[in-house]
Protein backbone atom coordinates (compact mmCIF):
# COMPACT_ATOMS: atom_id res chain seq x y z
CA UNK A 1 0.00 0.00 0.00
CA UNK A 2 0.98 3.49 -0.64
CA UNK A 3 0.51 6.66 1.66
CA UNK A 4 0.28 9.32 -0.33
CA UNK A 5 0.65 13.12 1.36
CA UNK A 6 -0.21 16.33 -0.83
CA UNK A 7 0.30 19.43 0.93
CA UNK A 8 -1.35 21.40 -1.85
CA UNK A 9 -5.09 21.11 -3.42
CA UNK A 10 -3.45 21.09 -6.60
CA UNK A 11 -0.86 18.45 -5.34
CA UNK A 12 -4.21 16.46 -4.25
CA UNK A 13 -5.91 16.80 -7.44
CA UNK A 14 -2.57 15.97 -9.39
CA UNK A 15 -2.11 12.77 -7.03
CA UNK A 16 -5.78 11.90 -7.86
CA UNK A 17 -5.33 11.98 -11.60
CA UNK A 18 -2.19 9.70 -11.66
CA UNK A 19 -3.99 7.36 -8.70
CA UNK A 20 -7.35 6.85 -9.43
CA UNK A 21 -7.29 3.88 -7.35
CA UNK A 22 -5.83 5.66 -4.26
CA UNK A 23 -8.54 5.85 -1.26
CA UNK A 24 -8.69 9.68 0.20
CA UNK A 25 -8.57 9.68 3.43
CA UNK A 26 -9.91 13.13 5.89
CA UNK A 27 -10.94 12.01 9.19
CA UNK A 28 -10.51 7.99 8.60
CA UNK A 29 -13.92 7.46 10.77
CA UNK A 30 -15.03 5.30 7.79
CA UNK A 31 -12.05 4.61 5.80
CA UNK A 32 -10.10 3.15 8.91
CA UNK A 33 -12.68 1.14 10.17
CA UNK A 34 -13.20 -0.70 6.73
CA UNK A 35 -8.86 -1.02 7.04
CA UNK A 36 -9.09 -2.44 10.32
CA UNK A 37 -11.44 -4.94 9.59
CA UNK A 38 -9.74 -6.09 6.02
CA UNK A 39 -12.95 -4.87 4.39
CA UNK A 40 -10.73 -2.79 2.11
CA UNK A 41 -7.18 -2.79 1.07
CA UNK A 42 -6.62 -0.06 -1.35
CA UNK A 43 -3.50 -0.05 -3.73
CA UNK A 44 -3.22 3.69 -1.85
CA UNK A 45 -4.19 6.04 0.60
CA UNK A 46 -4.34 9.18 -0.45
CA UNK A 47 -4.25 11.71 3.10
CA UNK A 48 -6.06 14.64 2.77
CA UNK A 49 -5.85 16.26 6.78
CA UNK A 50 -2.21 17.91 5.10
CA UNK A 51 -4.26 20.03 2.48
CA UNK A 52 -4.83 23.34 4.53
CA UNK A 53 -7.69 24.29 2.07
CA UNK A 54 -10.01 22.00 3.01
CA UNK A 55 -10.22 22.58 6.73
CA UNK A 56 -11.25 26.21 6.30
CA UNK A 57 -14.69 27.91 5.53
CA UNK A 58 -15.40 31.26 3.85
CA UNK A 59 -18.93 33.41 2.79
CA UNK A 60 -18.67 33.69 -1.08
CA UNK A 61 -21.37 35.47 -3.07
CA UNK A 62 -23.79 35.24 -0.27
CA UNK A 63 -23.20 31.79 0.33
CA UNK A 64 -21.11 30.06 2.64
CA UNK A 65 -18.31 27.61 0.95
CA UNK A 66 -17.40 24.73 3.23
CA UNK A 67 -14.40 22.31 2.89
CA UNK A 68 -14.76 19.49 2.36
CA UNK A 69 -12.05 18.73 5.72
CA UNK A 70 -14.53 20.67 8.31
CA UNK A 71 -14.76 18.45 10.83
CA UNK A 72 -18.58 18.37 12.55
CA UNK A 73 -17.45 19.80 15.59
CA UNK A 74 -16.01 23.02 14.18
CA UNK A 75 -19.51 22.90 12.36
CA UNK A 76 -21.28 22.90 15.20
CA UNK A 77 -19.24 25.92 17.02
CA UNK A 78 -18.46 27.93 14.06
CA UNK A 79 -21.43 27.69 11.85
CA UNK A 80 -24.38 26.86 14.10
CA UNK A 81 -25.94 30.07 13.17
CA UNK A 82 -25.91 29.85 9.53
CA UNK A 83 -26.30 26.34 8.99
CA UNK A 84 -28.57 25.25 12.16
CA UNK A 85 -30.17 22.41 10.42
CA UNK A 86 -26.38 20.50 9.45
CA UNK A 87 -25.15 21.82 12.98
CA UNK A 88 -28.44 20.07 14.66
CA UNK A 89 -27.70 16.73 12.46
CA UNK A 90 -23.91 17.34 13.59
CA UNK A 91 -24.46 17.43 16.95
CA UNK A 92 -25.81 13.47 16.54
CA UNK A 93 -23.04 12.29 14.98
CA UNK A 94 -21.05 9.39 16.87
CA UNK A 95 -19.53 11.09 20.29
CA UNK A 96 -17.41 13.44 20.48
CA UNK A 97 -13.98 11.86 19.44
CA UNK A 98 -15.90 11.26 16.29
CA UNK A 99 -16.97 14.76 15.62
CA UNK A 100 -13.56 15.94 16.51
CA UNK A 101 -11.89 13.76 13.52
CA UNK A 102 -15.17 13.19 10.91
CA UNK A 103 -16.21 15.21 8.16
CA UNK A 104 -19.14 16.62 5.83
CA UNK A 105 -16.55 15.75 3.22
CA UNK A 106 -16.25 12.51 4.32
CA UNK A 107 -19.71 11.81 5.12
CA UNK A 108 -20.51 12.77 1.42
CA UNK A 109 -17.84 10.26 0.29
CA UNK A 110 -19.38 7.42 2.08
CA UNK A 111 -22.45 8.36 0.18
CA UNK A 112 -24.45 5.92 3.15
CA UNK A 113 -27.89 6.35 3.02
CA UNK A 114 -28.16 6.76 6.54
CA UNK A 115 -25.09 9.73 6.65
CA UNK A 116 -26.54 12.24 8.81
CA UNK A 117 -24.96 15.42 7.28
CA UNK A 118 -27.33 14.50 4.32
CA UNK A 119 -30.61 15.34 4.85
CA UNK A 120 -30.02 19.10 5.98
CA UNK A 121 -27.78 19.57 3.04
CA UNK A 122 -30.66 18.31 0.80
CA UNK A 123 -33.30 20.45 2.86
CA UNK A 124 -31.06 23.19 2.29
CA UNK A 125 -30.25 23.08 -0.79
CA UNK A 126 -26.69 22.53 -1.09
CA UNK A 127 -24.09 21.77 -3.77
CA UNK A 128 -21.15 20.19 -3.96
CA UNK A 129 -17.93 21.34 -5.16
CA UNK A 130 -16.11 18.71 -7.34
CA UNK A 131 -12.90 19.08 -9.05
CA UNK A 132 -10.52 17.13 -11.09
CA UNK A 133 -7.24 17.98 -12.81
CA UNK A 134 -8.32 17.56 -16.38
CA UNK A 135 -11.78 18.65 -16.07
CA UNK A 136 -11.82 21.98 -13.18
CA UNK A 137 -14.86 22.40 -11.11
CA UNK A 138 -18.23 20.82 -11.26
CA UNK A 139 -21.36 21.91 -9.18
CA UNK A 140 -23.43 18.53 -8.27
CA UNK A 141 -26.34 19.95 -6.65
CA UNK A 142 -26.77 17.27 -3.64
CA UNK A 143 -29.81 16.09 -4.67
CA UNK A 144 -27.81 14.71 -7.60
CA UNK A 145 -24.54 13.58 -6.10
CA UNK A 146 -25.94 10.26 -4.40
CA UNK A 147 -26.22 7.64 -7.30
CA UNK A 148 -27.17 4.45 -5.59
CA UNK A 149 -26.18 2.73 -1.86
CA UNK A 150 -22.58 4.20 -0.87
CA UNK A 151 -22.26 5.34 -4.41
CA UNK A 152 -21.82 8.82 -5.78
CA UNK A 153 -21.28 10.87 -9.00
CA UNK A 154 -17.86 11.71 -8.12
CA UNK A 155 -15.42 10.32 -11.29
CA UNK A 156 -12.66 8.20 -10.20
CA UNK A 157 -10.33 11.14 -10.90
CA UNK A 158 -12.44 13.81 -8.91
CA UNK A 159 -12.09 15.08 -5.45
CA UNK A 160 -14.49 16.66 -3.02
CA UNK A 161 -13.27 20.05 -2.30
CA UNK A 162 -16.51 21.60 -0.55
CA UNK A 163 -20.28 22.10 -0.42
CA UNK A 164 -22.11 25.32 -0.90
CA UNK A 165 -25.05 26.67 0.90
CA UNK A 166 -26.75 29.51 1.75
CA UNK A 167 -27.31 31.05 5.49
CA UNK A 168 -30.21 29.87 6.93
CA UNK A 169 -33.34 32.60 6.23
CA UNK A 170 -35.66 30.81 8.41
CA UNK A 171 -35.72 27.93 10.72
CA UNK A 172 -34.32 24.73 10.12
CA UNK A 173 -34.75 21.40 12.22
CA UNK A 174 -33.24 17.89 12.04
CA UNK A 175 -34.38 14.98 13.59
CA UNK A 176 -33.33 11.45 14.00
CA UNK A 177 -34.81 7.85 15.81
CA UNK A 178 -32.41 5.95 17.15
CA UNK A 179 -31.82 3.54 20.16
CA UNK A 180 -29.92 6.10 22.26
CA UNK A 181 -28.92 9.53 22.26
CA UNK A 182 -25.40 9.31 21.39
CA UNK A 183 -23.22 6.94 19.19
CA UNK A 184 -26.12 5.18 16.94
CA UNK A 185 -26.62 4.97 12.99
CA UNK A 186 -30.27 6.57 12.40
CA UNK A 187 -32.73 4.17 12.04
CA UNK A 188 -34.19 6.96 9.92
CA UNK A 189 -34.13 11.04 9.97
CA UNK A 190 -35.71 14.01 8.76
CA UNK A 191 -34.79 17.67 7.72
CA UNK A 192 -36.58 20.34 7.51
CA UNK A 193 -36.03 24.31 6.05
CA UNK A 194 -38.01 26.65 6.15
CA UNK A 195 -37.25 29.23 3.02
CA UNK A 196 -39.08 32.09 3.67
CA UNK A 197 -38.14 34.74 0.85
CA UNK A 198 -39.08 31.99 -1.80
CA UNK A 199 -41.87 30.99 0.32
CA UNK A 200 -40.75 27.43 -0.15
CA UNK A 201 -39.80 24.24 2.23
CA UNK A 202 -37.14 22.05 1.79
CA UNK A 203 -36.35 18.35 3.15
CA UNK A 204 -34.71 15.94 3.42
CA UNK A 205 -34.86 11.66 4.37
CA UNK A 206 -32.12 9.68 5.82
CA UNK A 207 -32.17 5.91 6.14
CA UNK A 208 -35.31 5.83 4.01
CA UNK A 209 -34.37 5.07 0.28
CA UNK A 210 -31.07 3.34 -1.20
CA UNK A 211 -30.35 7.09 -1.01
CA UNK A 212 -30.99 10.06 0.64
CA UNK A 213 -33.84 11.85 -0.77
CA UNK A 214 -36.45 14.78 -0.97
CA UNK A 215 -40.24 14.41 -0.87
CA UNK A 216 -40.95 17.06 -3.96
CA UNK A 217 -44.42 16.19 -3.42
CA UNK A 218 -44.49 17.35 0.29
CA UNK A 219 -42.87 20.18 0.00
CA UNK A 220 -44.52 21.62 -3.02
CA UNK A 221 -47.83 20.56 -0.59
CA UNK A 222 -46.79 22.37 2.27
CA UNK A 223 -45.66 25.47 0.02
CA UNK A 224 -48.87 26.12 -1.12
CA UNK A 225 -50.51 25.67 2.29
CA UNK A 226 -48.71 27.70 4.81
CA UNK A 227 -50.03 30.98 5.33
CA UNK A 228 -46.53 33.31 3.95
CA UNK A 229 -47.94 36.53 4.58
CA UNK A 230 -49.92 36.43 7.47
CA UNK A 231 -48.07 33.99 9.54
CA UNK A 232 -51.12 32.05 10.38
CA UNK A 233 -51.03 29.57 12.52
CA UNK A 234 -49.89 25.89 10.75
CA UNK A 235 -53.23 23.39 10.73
CA UNK A 236 -53.35 20.22 12.07
CA UNK A 237 -54.58 18.44 8.89
CA UNK A 238 -52.04 20.05 6.86
CA UNK A 239 -49.17 18.73 9.10
CA UNK A 240 -50.43 15.37 9.03
CA UNK A 241 -50.93 15.67 5.15
CA UNK A 242 -47.29 16.66 5.15
CA UNK A 243 -46.39 13.89 7.07
CA UNK A 244 -47.67 11.40 5.07
CA UNK A 245 -46.46 12.62 1.98
CA UNK A 246 -43.00 12.59 3.41
CA UNK A 247 -43.86 8.86 4.13
CA UNK A 248 -44.92 8.16 1.06
CA UNK A 249 -41.85 9.75 -0.45
CA UNK A 250 -39.98 6.75 1.45
CA UNK A 251 -39.10 3.08 -0.15
CA UNK A 252 -37.13 1.95 3.33
CA UNK A 253 -36.02 -1.65 4.06
CA UNK A 254 -36.91 -4.12 7.00
CA UNK A 255 -33.51 -4.33 8.49
CA UNK A 256 -31.85 -5.06 12.09
CA UNK A 257 -32.37 -1.31 13.16
CA UNK A 258 -36.10 -1.15 11.86
CA UNK A 259 -38.74 -2.29 9.61
CA UNK A 260 -39.95 -0.21 6.58
CA UNK A 261 -43.08 0.10 8.48
CA UNK A 262 -41.93 1.56 11.50
CA UNK A 263 -39.47 3.78 9.04
CA UNK A 264 -42.58 4.90 7.29
CA UNK A 265 -44.31 5.81 10.36
CA UNK A 266 -41.87 7.60 12.21
CA UNK A 267 -40.71 9.52 9.41
CA UNK A 268 -44.28 10.95 9.28
CA UNK A 269 -44.51 11.80 12.83
CA UNK A 270 -40.98 13.76 12.36
CA UNK A 271 -41.93 15.78 9.76
CA UNK A 272 -45.15 16.40 11.24
CA UNK A 273 -43.45 17.56 14.51
CA UNK A 274 -40.45 19.20 13.24
CA UNK A 275 -42.64 21.65 10.13
CA UNK A 276 -44.88 22.53 13.68
CA UNK A 277 -41.51 24.01 15.41
CA UNK A 278 -40.06 25.56 12.45
CA UNK A 279 -43.40 27.40 10.94
CA UNK A 280 -44.10 28.29 14.95
CA UNK A 281 -41.03 29.67 15.47
CA UNK A 282 -40.88 31.19 11.99
CA UNK A 283 -44.30 32.95 13.41
CA UNK A 284 -42.70 34.49 16.19
CA UNK A 285 -40.15 35.77 14.25
CA UNK A 286 -36.87 33.95 15.61
CA UNK A 287 -35.12 31.60 12.77
CA UNK A 288 -35.76 28.74 15.62
CA UNK A 289 -33.44 26.57 16.42
CA UNK A 290 -30.06 28.68 16.47
CA UNK A 291 -27.53 27.24 18.73
CA UNK A 292 -29.66 25.38 20.96
CA UNK A 293 -29.73 21.46 21.14
CA UNK A 294 -32.57 20.88 18.61
CA UNK A 295 -35.37 19.38 20.04
CA UNK A 296 -36.02 15.30 21.38
CA UNK A 297 -37.98 14.08 18.42
CA UNK A 298 -40.06 11.32 20.64
CA UNK B 1 7.15 4.42 5.56
CA UNK B 2 8.96 6.29 8.11
CA UNK B 3 6.77 8.51 10.41
CA UNK B 4 7.95 11.63 12.41
CA UNK B 5 5.69 12.99 15.21
CA UNK B 6 5.87 14.09 18.52
CA UNK B 7 4.80 11.97 21.71
CA UNK B 8 4.07 13.42 25.13
CA UNK B 9 6.92 15.89 24.13
CA UNK B 10 9.30 14.07 22.93
CA UNK B 11 9.85 13.95 19.04
CA UNK B 12 10.01 10.78 17.63
CA UNK B 13 11.27 8.62 14.74
CA UNK B 14 9.16 5.19 13.84
CA UNK B 15 10.45 3.34 10.83
CA UNK B 16 8.71 0.52 9.42
CA UNK B 17 5.54 1.49 9.91
CA UNK B 18 2.46 -0.15 7.37
CA UNK B 19 0.79 2.12 5.30
CA UNK B 20 -2.45 1.02 6.38
CA UNK B 21 -2.02 0.49 10.35
CA UNK B 22 -3.44 2.94 12.74
CA UNK B 23 -1.99 5.59 15.29
CA UNK B 24 -2.82 3.14 17.96
CA UNK B 25 -1.30 0.19 16.91
CA UNK B 26 2.18 2.50 16.14
CA UNK B 27 1.73 4.02 19.53
CA UNK B 28 1.27 0.46 21.52
CA UNK B 29 3.32 -1.67 19.16
CA UNK B 30 6.07 0.20 17.63
CA UNK B 31 6.30 2.56 20.78
CA UNK B 32 5.42 0.67 23.73
CA UNK B 33 2.83 2.98 25.13
CA UNK B 34 0.19 0.42 25.66
CA UNK B 35 -1.63 3.01 28.05
CA UNK B 36 -4.11 3.43 25.33
CA UNK B 37 -5.96 0.34 24.77
CA UNK B 38 -7.18 -1.29 22.07
CA UNK B 39 -11.00 -2.60 22.28
CA UNK B 40 -12.97 -2.07 18.88
CA UNK B 41 -10.87 -0.43 16.52
CA UNK B 42 -14.08 1.06 14.90
CA UNK B 43 -14.35 3.87 16.94
CA UNK B 44 -17.41 2.79 19.25
CA UNK B 45 -15.70 1.77 23.01
CA UNK B 46 -13.17 4.86 23.06
CA UNK B 47 -10.56 3.40 25.04
CA UNK B 48 -7.42 4.52 22.77
CA UNK B 49 -8.86 8.11 23.00
CA UNK B 50 -5.52 10.39 22.54
CA UNK B 51 -5.18 14.04 22.36
CA UNK B 52 -3.68 14.71 18.99
CA UNK B 53 -3.12 18.29 18.05
CA UNK B 54 -5.09 19.02 21.21
CA UNK B 55 -8.13 17.41 20.47
CA UNK B 56 -9.14 14.00 21.82
CA UNK B 57 -9.88 12.00 19.21
CA UNK B 58 -10.02 7.66 18.73
CA UNK B 59 -6.37 6.93 17.79
CA UNK B 60 -7.75 3.63 16.21
CA UNK B 61 -9.05 5.39 13.32
CA UNK B 62 -6.21 7.71 12.98
CA UNK B 63 -4.37 6.09 10.32
CA UNK B 64 -0.33 6.36 11.43
CA UNK B 65 0.83 8.72 8.14
CA UNK B 66 -2.10 11.23 9.29
CA UNK B 67 0.53 11.81 12.48
CA UNK B 68 3.22 12.73 10.76
CA UNK B 69 4.77 16.39 11.70
CA UNK B 70 1.48 16.11 14.74
CA UNK B 71 1.50 16.30 18.33
CA UNK B 72 0.06 13.31 20.07
CA UNK B 73 -0.64 12.79 23.94
CA UNK B 74 -1.00 9.87 25.55
CA UNK B 75 -2.66 8.84 29.16
CA UNK B 76 0.92 8.30 29.54
CA UNK B 77 1.78 11.98 29.56
CA UNK B 78 -0.49 13.26 31.47
CA UNK B 79 1.25 12.65 34.84
CA UNK B 80 3.44 15.37 35.61
CA UNK B 81 7.84 14.19 36.65
CA UNK B 82 9.66 11.17 35.75
CA UNK B 83 9.20 7.69 35.92
CA UNK B 84 8.93 6.27 39.27
CA UNK B 85 8.29 9.75 40.87
CA UNK B 86 5.15 11.07 39.19
CA UNK B 87 2.39 13.18 40.23
CA UNK B 88 -0.60 11.86 38.71
CA UNK B 89 -3.30 14.35 37.26
CA UNK B 90 -6.17 15.08 39.43
CA UNK B 91 -7.98 13.31 36.97
CA UNK B 92 -6.22 10.32 37.48
CA UNK B 93 -6.37 10.78 41.62
CA UNK B 94 -9.81 11.47 41.14
CA UNK B 95 -10.58 7.89 39.44
CA UNK B 96 -8.68 6.23 42.22
CA UNK B 97 -10.63 7.62 45.08
CA UNK B 98 -14.15 7.34 43.43
CA UNK B 99 -13.51 3.93 42.92
CA UNK B 100 -14.32 4.74 38.80
CA UNK B 101 -11.53 1.85 38.36
CA UNK B 102 -12.41 -1.70 38.12
CA UNK B 103 -11.00 -3.53 35.52
CA UNK B 104 -9.39 -0.91 34.00
CA UNK B 105 -9.48 -1.66 30.85
CA UNK B 106 -11.47 1.53 29.38
CA UNK B 107 -9.89 4.10 32.46
CA UNK B 108 -7.42 5.48 30.15
CA UNK B 109 -9.60 6.29 27.53
CA UNK B 110 -11.86 7.78 30.30
CA UNK B 111 -9.35 9.93 31.98
CA UNK B 112 -7.89 11.53 28.13
CA UNK B 113 -11.78 12.32 27.70
CA UNK B 114 -12.12 13.52 30.70
CA UNK B 115 -8.88 15.63 30.98
CA UNK B 116 -10.31 17.32 28.15
CA UNK B 117 -13.70 17.78 29.04
CA UNK B 118 -12.29 19.83 32.30
CA UNK B 119 -9.74 22.12 29.98
CA UNK B 120 -12.29 23.05 28.22
CA UNK B 121 -15.57 23.49 31.06
CA UNK B 122 -13.87 23.64 34.46
CA UNK B 123 -17.62 23.16 36.13
CA UNK B 124 -19.24 20.76 34.00
CA UNK B 125 -22.78 19.67 35.01
CA UNK B 126 -23.63 15.86 35.47
CA UNK B 127 -25.20 16.01 31.75
CA UNK B 128 -21.91 17.37 30.52
CA UNK B 129 -20.28 15.00 31.55
CA UNK B 130 -22.50 12.52 30.14
CA UNK B 131 -23.00 14.10 26.82
CA UNK B 132 -18.62 14.26 27.16
CA UNK B 133 -18.51 10.30 27.95
CA UNK B 134 -20.99 9.23 25.57
CA UNK B 135 -18.32 7.53 23.58
CA UNK B 136 -16.33 5.73 26.30
CA UNK B 137 -17.48 2.24 26.94
CA UNK B 138 -17.04 0.78 30.53
CA UNK B 139 -18.74 -2.73 30.57
CA UNK B 140 -18.24 -2.89 34.92
CA UNK B 141 -19.07 0.00 36.69
CA UNK B 142 -22.20 1.57 35.89
CA UNK B 143 -20.73 4.98 35.44
CA UNK B 144 -21.84 6.27 38.19
CA UNK B 145 -18.77 6.31 39.62
CA UNK B 146 -17.08 7.84 36.60
CA UNK B 147 -19.12 10.84 36.77
CA UNK B 148 -18.36 11.25 40.52
CA UNK B 149 -14.23 10.74 39.57
CA UNK B 150 -15.20 13.50 37.13
CA UNK B 151 -16.80 15.71 39.10
CA UNK B 152 -14.60 15.37 41.84
CA UNK B 153 -11.78 16.24 39.42
CA UNK B 154 -13.12 19.19 38.65
CA UNK B 155 -13.99 20.64 41.84
CA UNK B 156 -9.77 19.52 42.82
CA UNK B 157 -8.48 21.75 39.95
CA UNK B 158 -10.97 24.72 40.57
CA UNK B 159 -10.22 24.71 44.13
CA UNK B 160 -5.95 24.53 43.25
CA UNK B 161 -6.09 27.41 40.45
C1 LIG C 1 -18.21 5.15 16.14
C2 LIG C 1 -18.74 5.82 14.91
C3 LIG C 1 -19.95 6.49 14.95
C4 LIG C 1 -20.45 7.11 13.81
N1 LIG C 1 -21.65 7.75 13.91
C5 LIG C 1 -22.15 8.37 12.81
C6 LIG C 1 -23.38 9.06 12.89
O1 LIG C 1 -24.00 9.15 13.98
N2 LIG C 1 -23.86 9.64 11.76
C7 LIG C 1 -23.17 9.59 10.58
O2 LIG C 1 -23.64 10.15 9.59
N3 LIG C 1 -22.01 8.93 10.48
C8 LIG C 1 -21.48 8.32 11.56
N4 LIG C 1 -20.29 7.66 11.45
C9 LIG C 1 -19.63 7.56 10.16
C10 LIG C 1 -18.56 8.64 9.88
O3 LIG C 1 -18.09 9.21 11.08
C11 LIG C 1 -19.12 9.76 9.00
O4 LIG C 1 -19.57 9.24 7.79
C12 LIG C 1 -18.09 10.86 8.75
O5 LIG C 1 -18.74 11.97 8.18
C13 LIG C 1 -16.95 10.44 7.82
O6 LIG C 1 -16.06 11.52 7.69
P1 LIG C 1 -14.47 11.29 7.65
O7 LIG C 1 -13.85 12.59 7.38
O8 LIG C 1 -14.02 10.55 8.86
O9 LIG C 1 -14.37 10.33 6.38
P2 LIG C 1 -13.26 9.30 5.89
O10 LIG C 1 -13.38 8.03 6.63
O11 LIG C 1 -11.93 9.94 5.84
O12 LIG C 1 -13.78 9.09 4.39
C14 LIG C 1 -15.07 8.57 4.13
C15 LIG C 1 -15.26 8.38 2.63
O13 LIG C 1 -15.24 9.61 1.95
C16 LIG C 1 -14.19 9.66 1.00
N5 LIG C 1 -13.66 11.02 1.06
C17 LIG C 1 -13.26 11.72 2.15
N6 LIG C 1 -12.91 12.97 1.83
C18 LIG C 1 -13.07 13.08 0.48
C19 LIG C 1 -12.88 14.15 -0.46
N7 LIG C 1 -12.45 15.37 -0.08
N8 LIG C 1 -13.15 13.89 -1.76
C20 LIG C 1 -13.61 12.68 -2.15
N9 LIG C 1 -13.82 11.65 -1.31
C21 LIG C 1 -13.56 11.84 -0.01
C22 LIG C 1 -13.22 8.58 1.44
O14 LIG C 1 -12.46 8.08 0.36
C23 LIG C 1 -14.16 7.54 1.98
O15 LIG C 1 -14.74 6.79 0.95
C24 LIG C 1 -19.74 7.04 12.59
C25 LIG C 1 -18.50 6.39 12.55
C26 LIG C 1 -18.00 5.78 13.69
C27 LIG C 1 -16.67 5.09 13.63
S1 LIG D 1 -10.39 0.84 20.12
FE1 LIG D 1 -10.64 2.79 19.27
S2 LIG D 1 -12.65 3.29 19.85
FE2 LIG D 1 -12.48 1.24 20.52
S1 LIG E 1 -13.56 -0.60 34.56
FE1 LIG E 1 -13.76 -2.40 33.38
S2 LIG E 1 -14.44 -1.60 31.46
FE2 LIG E 1 -14.52 0.11 32.73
Amino acid sequence: MDFLRPATWQDALAVKAERPDALPVQGGTDVMVEINFDRRRPAALLDLTGVRALADWDPADGRLRVGAGVPYARLITELGRSLPGLAQASRTVGSPQIRNRGTVGGNLGAASPAGDGHPPLLAGDAVVEAESAARGVRMIPVAEFFTGVKRTALAPDELIRAFWAAPASGPQYFSKIGTRNAMVIAVCSFAVALHPRERRVGTGLGSAAPTPRRAPAAEAFIAHELDWDGRGPLSEAAARRFGELVAEAASPIDDVRGTGDYRRRALSVMARRTLTWAWNDHRAGSTGSVGSLGREAS
Amino acid sequence: MRVNLTVNGSHQVVDDVWEGESLLFLLRERMGLPGSKNACEQGECGSCTVYLDGLPVCSCLVAAGQAEGRKVRTVEGLAEGQPGDERLDPVQEAFLEAGAVQCGFCTPGLIVQSHDLIERNPAPTDAEIREALAGNLCRCTGYEKIVDAVRLAAERKAAAS
